[in-house]
């Protein structure tokens, strides 16, 4: 039956056949799967397909509707996009076939429509994206990958558990709204919220993109939050404690983002910044909130994903990623840099500009359901995000001081993905009314364009701009230094391990003890046996007959002395 | 600054346009806050108002502006300030 496929399985199971293919064949392959994959879902348009019985209950493999359908446009152009950047840059096939699965498993995801298919292509989105972390081939990479692999399944894990309970309980696995309330509800929003990368969960994602291969931390930047991001919305709309949540995250990471040296890792802290935008809105959960973040998550896979691909342009091109080896690059890849701009741009949300048209829908709702300290919280991480990757990411990269590298412009295959994505975000922040926001799943009332919006944004951003300049210039602004800054990693990356080791050490030292005090005293009792009665022991001497004679004399004499003395 | 290698020059290569991008910052930053004033004016002389505000805070002129300046040199020194604590070798991790 049409439809019954998930419309996922094509770049799963097409990219099966791509280790098998080879050069230009190969390539034309992997672009072509995502456009096959979009256009299967594209045909067999919106409704519920593929019911299957499985024991007692009956799966829904596809599921597309107002909220899947706008996913399912993205994750296939977003699979398309990263895929033409990485021609260049990946080095063999397993980045294709890892990416193509990738970008599947999200697809699949998110027109899930039970808990037990959400939860296989959960888990496929962890095991396949870990791949493009484990292809950059350095010990470090290895290492996070590992870290990243443990958190993803962890979260997979506790998805299940949920479901497990949460079925038991209720007898459905239908994946529609949820809310928190009950043990299972609660893991599978822990689950969710791990994926979204909440606070102090949050380390996997900073970890993991600074140290994926050139292409694959464009990849991880699409899917694996965006999904969440829509399974929180799906399931936990309306839940207040995210609005809370969802500040935090857009506060805190600007912070860490300000200090960092690796710019992918800005960018990385930077993502949490913007999914807190998201979570707000599924926080506030009312039809404008929630078109804002259904419309921040599509425009932020495309900024976010052109900041990555020129950052990964930059990397393939010098082989450094730290603000304090870079800095006059626009010398050397003036397009990068152009590109780079449109993507910074995008992100603060210029007039004209794809942030621009969706971040302000949250705000707007923020403010409108009475949550006036969230929305200055808000307006804060909007200046902050145009402070670190608005400005800090390409002035530190492209401009700042001259680091003397000199490069080849980024490759063309590089440039054309930058440029398809730099040409959406304009189009999106221009004419919002022409595609965004006629595929949002609530009818949109919404006007960004007003006189006041435009002023009062531009009057954020152009003094937020004034500010760098001033910190700047009077040396006040903290410059770049090569450095680690601890953040809740910490505890697993360092506090725990010591613990453990530690804890490891002192028993080690009881147990020593223990066998060393045993085997002191057995020693001891054998060295003094063996020094009295050993071959030079006092009592091991074989004595000669005259010795014998006296001692035989001494007893006897001692048996007298005794005997008359009673 | 000199030039490329090759000699060629580049265009933050003369301060000359360094100091024209910063001008014309500064000329904008002038012209969106004196939007405020002018939304004051227009509207005490009883025209229509350039900008609506939701809460009455907000609608005070150069609300955004210093809000925004004053945020981010905020969140400067305050990151300054994080590194004295949170700030390790590089290779902290990794020994």
């Amino acid at each position: 039956m049409i439809g019954s496929l998930p419309p996922g399985a094509v770049m799963i199971l097409g990219a099966l056949l791509v280790p098998l293919l080879r050069g230009r064949l190969q390539r034309a392959y992997v672009l072509a799967l995502p456009l096959l994959g979009f256009a299967y879902f594209y045909g067999i348009g919106e409704g519920t397909f593929g019911q299957v019985p499985l024991f007692t209950y009956e799966l829904t493999l596809v599921r597309i509707d107002g909220l899947s359908r706008l996913f399912g446009y993205l994750f296939h152009l977003a699979a398309f996009i990263g895929l033409v950047f990485s021609l260049k840059s990946s080095k063999g096939s397993l980045e294709f076939v890892a990416a193509l699965v990738y970008a599947g498993a999200a697809v699949g995801a998110v027109m899930a429509g039970d808990l037990i298919t959400l939860f296989v292509f959960w888990e496929i989105l962890a095991i396949s994206s870990v791949f493009l972390v484990w292809a950059r081939g350095t010990e470090r990479a290895y290492r996070s990958g590992m870290r990243y692999l443990l958190i993803q399944v962890g979260s997979g894990v506790l998805l299940l558990a949920g479901i497990l309970i949460h079925a038991s309980e209720t007898g459905s696995i239908a994946f529609g709204h949820l809310g928190v309330g009950s043990l299972g509800r609660d893991l599978i929003f822990i689950a969710f919220g791990i994926k979204c990368a909440f606070p102090l969960l949050h380390n996997w994602l900073t970890d993991a993109y600074a140290e994926a291969t050139v292409g694959g931390a464009v990849f991880l930047s699409a899917f694996t939050t965006k999904v969440a991001v829509y399974s929180l919305a799906r399931g936990f709309a309306g839940t207040e404690a995210l609005v809370f949540v969802g500040a935090t995250m857009a506060a805190f990471p600007i912070f860490f983002a300000v200090i960092e040296n690796d710019l992918r890792r800005v960018l990385a802290y930077s993502m949490i910044n913007q999914i807190g935008f998201m979570v707000v809105g599924v926080g506030i959960g009312t039809e404008l909130a929630l078109n804002g973040t259904i419309s921040h998550a599509f425009n932020d896979v495309l900024f976010k994903g052109l900041l990555f691909m020129s950052m990964g342009a930059v990397l393939y091109r010098t082989g450094r990623m730290n603000g304090s080896d870079l800095g006059g690059l626009y010398k050397s890849m003036p397009k990068t840099a152009v590109l780079c701009m449109v993507g910074a741009a995008s992100i603060s949300a210029f007039p004209l500009f794809s942030g621009f048209v969706s971040k302000s829908m949250v705000m707007t709702a923020a403010l409108e359901g009475g949550y006036d300290v969230v929305w200055l919280l808000l307006l804060f991480a909007s200046a902050g995000v145009f402070h670190h990757a608005g400005i800090k990411i390409p002035f530190f990269a492209f401009f700042a001081h001259d680091s003397g590298i000199r490069c080849k412009e980024a490759p063309r295959s590089m440039l054309i993905a930058m440029t398809i994505a730099a040409v959406l975000c304009v189009f999106n922040g221009t004419f919002p009314n022409a595609f965004l926001y006629r595929m949002l799943p609530f009818p949109v009332e919404y006007v960004p364009y007003t006189m006041g919006h435009v002023i009062t944004q531009l009057q954020i951003l152009f003094f937020s701009a004034l500010a760098f300049t001033w910190l700047k210039l009077s040396g006040l602004y903290p410059p770049e230094l090569r450095s680690t800054n601890l953040d809740a990693e910490w505890v697993y990356r360092r506090a725990l391990p010591r613990m453990f080791g530690a804890l490891g050490h002192a028993g080690a030292a009881a147990y020593q003890r223990l066998v060393g005090g045993t085997v002191e005293t057995v020693r001891g009792v054998v060295g003094s046996v063996y020094r009295h009665h050993g071959p030079e022991g006092l009592w091991g001497r074989t004595w000669s007959t005259g010795t014998t004679v006296l001692w035989v004399a001494i007893l006897l004499t001692a048996y007298l002395v005794v005997y008359y003395l009673r | 600054m000199t030039g490329d290698s090759n000699g060629r020059k580049h265009i933050f290569d003369d301060p000359k346009n360094v100091k024209r991008v910063l001008r014309g910052l500064y000329v904008a930053c002038g012209l969106v806050f004196l939007a405020d004033i002018a939304n004051l004016v227009i509207v005490w002389m009883g025209g229509h108002e350039l900008r609506h505000a939701e809460r009455t805070w907000e609608g005070l002129p150069g609300f955004y502006s210093i809000y925004g300046f004053v945020a981010c040199v905020i969140l400067v020194l305050i990151a300054k300030e994080m590194r004295k604590v949170l700030m390790r070798d590089e290779d902290y991790y990794d020994r």
